[in-house]
Parts: structure tokens; C-alpha cells; sequence
């Protein structure tokens, strides 16, 4: 079995996000880069159905050399190889793109991606991907199994579970509670230094989208307290001030 | 390990790094920090406070520490073990201490004083024999150095071997040992009938060898300390190390140990640092945060100023390791200061916690009373102190 896993390179959780160029560029001075979490869940899983059924696990991400770092962690948790997109990525759909060329080449009978991106949270490199290699996919998956060639997958729906299962090769999303994310140990650093990581060019330069500019949330104000015996207060303030009823 | 309580409290560290050090590590050192700071989080953390407590080692976590790599990271990979260099193990042991110095004692114990010895000194078939398996925590080690009556001056040692054919038969006793309780193995130095000490590695099931544990301990409450107890042990010959004789032995051995603490009183200071930063910008008093007033912001600030200057002690301290050229007397500089300067930040921190600081809720009290046992293990504080006079002037004030 070979499975591609698809790796985002995004900024740590605890991240104070500021904005340059007139609010038109992310400020990325002195930020840490992380795997995105539920890009980190995939690689896991991915991990897991190998060990037990045999099969390679390679990482692909979109991006120049500085996710290097990120890709080596993906490689020291356990990934065989790594392919590295250099070019920017710009949007969803761009992203895909890069993705897609290299999974109709590559023979993979699953691409597997996070839910969304924690720093732009589109979520729609999944459902694109599957567009774009005309398979089936299946989004935002708490659990995943292969048998007999096909994926048995579980999603969570108001009260309750559905199970859905495709055949293979197919595309899906990991959702939080797919698993455990794995610390890399010392043996898997070391592994890591001489996995391969192959760099290839774009297929297109193209981005499909362009930021107008980015605007931070309203700073939070200060706690108003209303008397319990004044809830019309309360109605009033929500209509006419805050305008969310 | 039914009767430790896992707390939900997040553990929310974030460690200080105001002259860019990050910029001076490479990616893989950083890595590995970083995965060592997880495991920190997730294992170690949520328990570690009632082990502390409750005076219990957490003995499970040996096993998550060799699968993570915790022990013996600096030693080759063709022995089972991490294959890294020491700027790797000392941000390890930071991250670890971070989380307790008793954690971190274990694996320097494990890493610097039984296995980096029987790397160093022992024979192709101990090095077969016991390192995988140190390495990968499926056997816990100690080393029997101290005496009751020899501590500072260990040549003095009075514990001994005779020549019994194929085996010797090994008498006295070793205290202060950590991990004792626990250990499959001891490293231990003792004197053969020439009165020359050399190392001998003694199994756990050696009729006559016994390991009582040391009770009512105020420090390193999670880490098990006992005695070695030797009476007529025979021990097969092939267990004593062929590559040293005399007390560079174990002082070798202690090097790479007092190296490992440099790097984790940072850690401890850090975390104490961390904690004290948090609680000044939370905690109010006279209408608003205690972080906004000058003698809180002193202590702070005087923290961080002590943390960086160790930082960059033992980053120019690792490189030196690496390249051969550390001096006892320069680890000897960096134990030294760095445990001091934690032990100092600790009570400077407990200060600033108030009240909140004399309890468990807060890590404070437990790194300071950790500390007084760091400040005293491998060289005590007046000792290191004696090596670098020793070192300036080339005089021995030792005797």
C-alpha cells in the first residue's frame, strides 16, 4: 500500500499574529513553524495502517526550503520519503494542483490530508483533490480502516456516527480523534538524516486568488455586568450595540 | 502507579530565549528539544507532581524513556544507542529537568554514569551485553561511587574485590545511589587487593547484594535513591571493566554527568522562571497585575538575565565537548554556576508565587528542594569551587 500525506508548514498555536505591507502580508518575523496538527494526524494513521499491513508512507508538502525542518519531523515520526513542491502556497486550489500531478504519477492508493490548515482553514484541499484525480473522498474522518480494498471510514454527524467506505485509491480528510500523534524519538531523528527528500518544481505558477488585505478581530472590550433583574438591558445592548440578535 | 493522580492542569511552558539562541542550534538540535519538550508535557507533567507528593518513583516511565532516546543519546548507534552530539544531549537534559530533576537524574545516571563508563571502559562483550538494553530502558543501571563515610574524597573508598579464581569476591557499600532501588545493574568502583580502584559491573540476583532504599527524603521525591550493599558478592571477572584503573574512572564518568546538569538547571530555572512570569501578570494586588511593580520586575528581570548568560555557557560548553577540548575544570564552572543560579531563580520565584509557591499547584517548591540535591550531587558546590581555585592558581586546597 502507498499512501501520500500531505503536510502543511503553519504557524505555532501560541503565534501572536501581526500583518505587513499595508495588512497585506502575514508577518512571518520570529514565527515558529509547526506540521499542522491534523496534517500530523493523517501522517500517523497513514503510519499505522503500514506497520500493520506493509506498504510506504511518503510526505509531500508545498513550499520553499524553509519547511524543510517540518518535513524532516514528518520524516523522523516515522515517514519513507518526502517530496517538497518548491513554490509558495498560495491557495487551496493551487496547492491541490501540485498535489494532484504527483499522486496520478506516483501509483498511491490514498492521499490522506488534515481536515483544514490551522492558519487559513480553508479545508478544501481534500474535496479538490479528489475532483482533480477523479476518485472518491471522504472528509473530515475519525477513523479509517482498509480491508479487502477498500477504506472504511467513520465521520461524526449531529448525534451520531456514519460510516462510509469507498474503494480504493481515494482521498481523505483527518478529523482530530483519527489518532495519537506520535513524538518523534532519537532513532527516528537520526533515520531521518538520510531518507530521501526529493525537491521538484511547480507545474504552474498560477494562483487563482489574491488577499485584498487581513484585518485582525476587534480587540476585546471590557466586561459590561447587567443586574439580573434588568435582562432587558441585556436584549437592548445585544440588538443595538453588539447587532447579534 | 494506580494510586498517582494524572492532573488536567495544561502545562503551558514557554521557554525564554531573548539572545536568539534558536538561531545558533540547527534544525535537528531543535528537533529534538522540541520532541523532548513533548514528551515532557505529555508524560511526565501530568503525574509528576504526585509522585513528587507521594515520595514514588514512577518506574513505567523508564521504558517511555528509552523509547524516546533518553538514554545514552551521545553514545554510538551501533550499540543501540542515540549516536548524537552533546549540544543534543544537553538540550535534552534541560528539557527533562524542566519537567524534574529526579527524571532528569535518572537518565543521567543511566546515560553518563553506567552506560557512557561501559562504552568507555568496558569489553566488546559488556558493551553487546548490557548497552541495547540500557539504551532502550528495558534495564535500569546505578552507580556505586559514594560512601557512607567517602563522599567529596572518593579515593578514600574502603569498598573492595579479592581474587577468588574466575570471579572476585566484592565487600563493602555505596549510598546516595540513585536508581539503586530499581537497578538491574550497578556500576561500581571499588579497590582490588593492590588497593587500585577499578569498575566492576554487579547484577541485580548476586547472592550477597542488596539495594535498601533511602526513606524520608525532602528532594527528589520521584526518583529512588538507596543503598549498594556488598556481602562477599562473587562477581565474574569478565564483569570488571578492562579499559581504566585509578580514579580517572569514575571522575570521566562524572564529566559527562556534571555536563548533562549544567544543561538541566537551565531547564529547572526556565520552568521556575516560566511559572513566576505567568503568575506575576495574573495575580492582582492594589488593582493590578504584581508583574507591574519594581521589586517583582527585579526578580524577573535579573532571572532572565541569569538564564541567558547560562544558556551561552553551555552552548559554548557543548561545542567544546564535541570537539574534545572541554576541561574538567570548565564543566566544573558550568555545574556550578548553573545550579546555583537555579537554585536562586527557584527562591526568588517561590517568592513572587506568594503564598500559591509553598504548593503543589505551582512547580516552584519542588525544583528548589530538587535543587538542594543537584547543588550537593556530583561535586558538591564548595567542591567545583576548590577545582577552579585549583585550576587559577595551581594549588591544590583540597588537602
Amino acid at each position: 500500500m502507498k499512501i501520500l500525506v500531505c503536510i502543511s508548514n503553519v504557524p505555532d498555536t501560541t503565534t501572536k499574529v501581526t500583518f505587513t505591507e499595508g495588512n497585506t502580508r502575514f508577518n512571518n518575523a520570529g514565527v515558529q513553524y509547526i506540521i499542522n496538527p491534523y496534517d500530523e494526524l493523517s501522517l500517523t494513521r497513514a503510519l499505522e495502517l503500514t506497520e500493520a499491513q506493509g506498504g510506504t508512507v511518503t510526505v509531500i508538502n508545498v513550499g520553499l526550503v524553509d519547511t524543510e525542518a517540518n518535513i524532516r519531523k514528518a520524516l523522523a515520526i516515522g515517514a519513507h520519503e518526502a517530496i517538497r513542491i518548491n513554490a509558495k502556497p498560495v491557495d487551496a486550489y493551487y496547492v491541490a494542483e501540485q498535489i494532484a500531478e504527483v499522486a496520478i504519477n506516483g501509483g498511491y492508493d490514498i492521499v490522506m490530508t488534515g481536515r483544514e490548515s490551522i492558519d487559513y482553514n480553508s479545508g478544501q484541499v481534500c474535496g479538490l483533490l479528489a475532483e482533480m484525480l477523479g476518485w472518491p473522498g471522504i472528509n473530515v474522518i475519525t477513523k479509517i480502516d482498509i480491508d479487502g480494498g477498500k477504506a472504511i471510514c467513520e465521520r461524526d454527524i449531529d448525534g451520531g456516527k456514519e460510516k462510509v467506505s469507498c474503494s480504493l485509491p481515494c482521498v481523505i480528510s483527518a478529523q482530530k480523534e483519527l489518532t495519537e500523534p506520535r513524538i518523534p524519538n532519537m532513532r527516528g531523528i537520526m533515520a531521518a538524516r538520510t531518507k530521501p527528500l526529493q525537491v521538484l518544481e511547480p507545474t504552474s505558477n498560477q494562483a487563482h486568488t489574491k488577499v485584498s488585505v487581513y484585518e485582525l478581530p476587534p480587540a476585546k472590550s471590557s466586561c459590561k455586568m447587567i443586574d439580573p433583574a434588568n435582562a432587558g438591558q441585556l436584549i437592548d445592548l445585544l440588538h443595538n450595540e453588539s447587532k447579534v440578535i | 502507579m494506580e494510586n498517582i493522580k494524572r492532573s488536567n492542569k495544561q502545562d503551558n511552558f514557554q521557554a525564554p530565549d531573548f539572545y536568539q539562541l534558536d538561531d545558533l542550534f540547527s534544525d535537528e538540535h531543535k528537533l529534538i528539544r522540541d520532541s523532548i519538550r513533548q514528551w515532557v508535557k505529555q508524560e511526565v507533567s501530568p503525574i509528576i507532581e504526585d509522585c513528587c507528593q507521594q515520595n514514588y518513583f514512577p518506574q513505567h516511565i523508564v521504558k517511555s524513556m528509552g523509547e524516546v532516546g533518553l538514554f545514552g543519546p551521545q553514545l554510538p548507534a551501533e550499540y543501540g544507542c542515540g549516536g548524537l552530539d552533546y549540544i543534543a544531549y544537553g538540550l535534552m537534559m534541560q528539557e527533562l529537568e524542566r519537567g524534574d530533576s529526579g527524571m532528569r537524574s535518572t537518565a543521567s545516571v543511566q546515560g553518563s554514569l553506567v552506560m557512557y563508563p561501559i562504552y568507555k571502559f568496558g569489553s566488546e562483550e559488556q558493551k553487546h551485553k548490557y548497552l541495547p538494553k540500557l539504551a532502550k530502558g528495558e534495564m535500569l543501571g546505578c552507580f556505586g561511587l559514594t560512601e557512607p563515610d567517602h563522599g567529596s574524597d572518593p579515593s578514600s573508598m574502603v569498598t573492595n574485590f579479592k581474587d577468588d579464581g574466575d570471579h572476585v569476591i566484592l565487600n563493602g557499600a555505596k549510598m546516595w545511589i540513585s536508581n539503586s532501588p530499581f537497578a538491574d545493574i550497578a556500576v561500581v568502583w571499588a579497590k582490588n587487593e593492590q588497593g587500585i580502584i577499578q569498575g566492576i559491573i554487579v547484577e541485580r540476583g548476586m547472592e550477597g547484594f542488596s539495594t535498601p532504599e533511602t526513606h524520608g527524603k525532602w528532594s527528589l521525591r520521584a526518583s529512588a535513591t538507596g543503598e549498594l550493599v556488598f556481602d562477599n558478592v562473587r562477581v565474574p571477572k569478565a564483569n570488571i571493566f578492562p579499559g581504566v584503573t585509578g580514579l580517572k574512572g569514575p571522575l570521566t564518568c562524572l564529566n559527562s554527568a556534571r555536563y548533562g546538569i549544567s544543561w538541566g538547571a537551565i531547564g529547572a530555572a526556565m520552568d521556575c522562571f516560566d511559572s513566576a512570569k505567568r503568575y506575576s501578570m495574573e495575580r492582582q494586588q492594589f488593582g493590578r497585575p504584581i508583574g507591574g511593580f519594581q521589586l517583582q520586575q527585579k526578580k524577573l528581570a535579573e532571572m532572565l538575565t541569569e538564564i541567558t548568560k547560562a544558556q551561552l555557557v553551555c552552548w559554548r560548553l557543548g561545542h567544546l565537548m564535541n570537539e574534545g577540548k572541554a576541561t574538567p575544570a570548565q564543566i566544573s564552572l558550568a555545574k556550578r554556576n548553573n545550579v546555583d543560579m537555579a537554585l536562586h531563580i527557584a527562591r526568588e520565584a517561590r517568592q513572587i508565587h506568594g503564598g500559591m509557591g509553598i504548593t503543589g499547584e505551582y512547580p516552584i517548591m519542588r525544583h528548589m528542594m530538587n535543587l538542594e540535591s543537584v547543588i550537593t550531587y556530583e561535586g558538591t558546590h564548595d567542591i567545583h569551587l576548590l577545582i577552579l581555585g585549583m585550576e587559577i592558581t595551581g594549588e591544590n586546597a583540597f588537602v
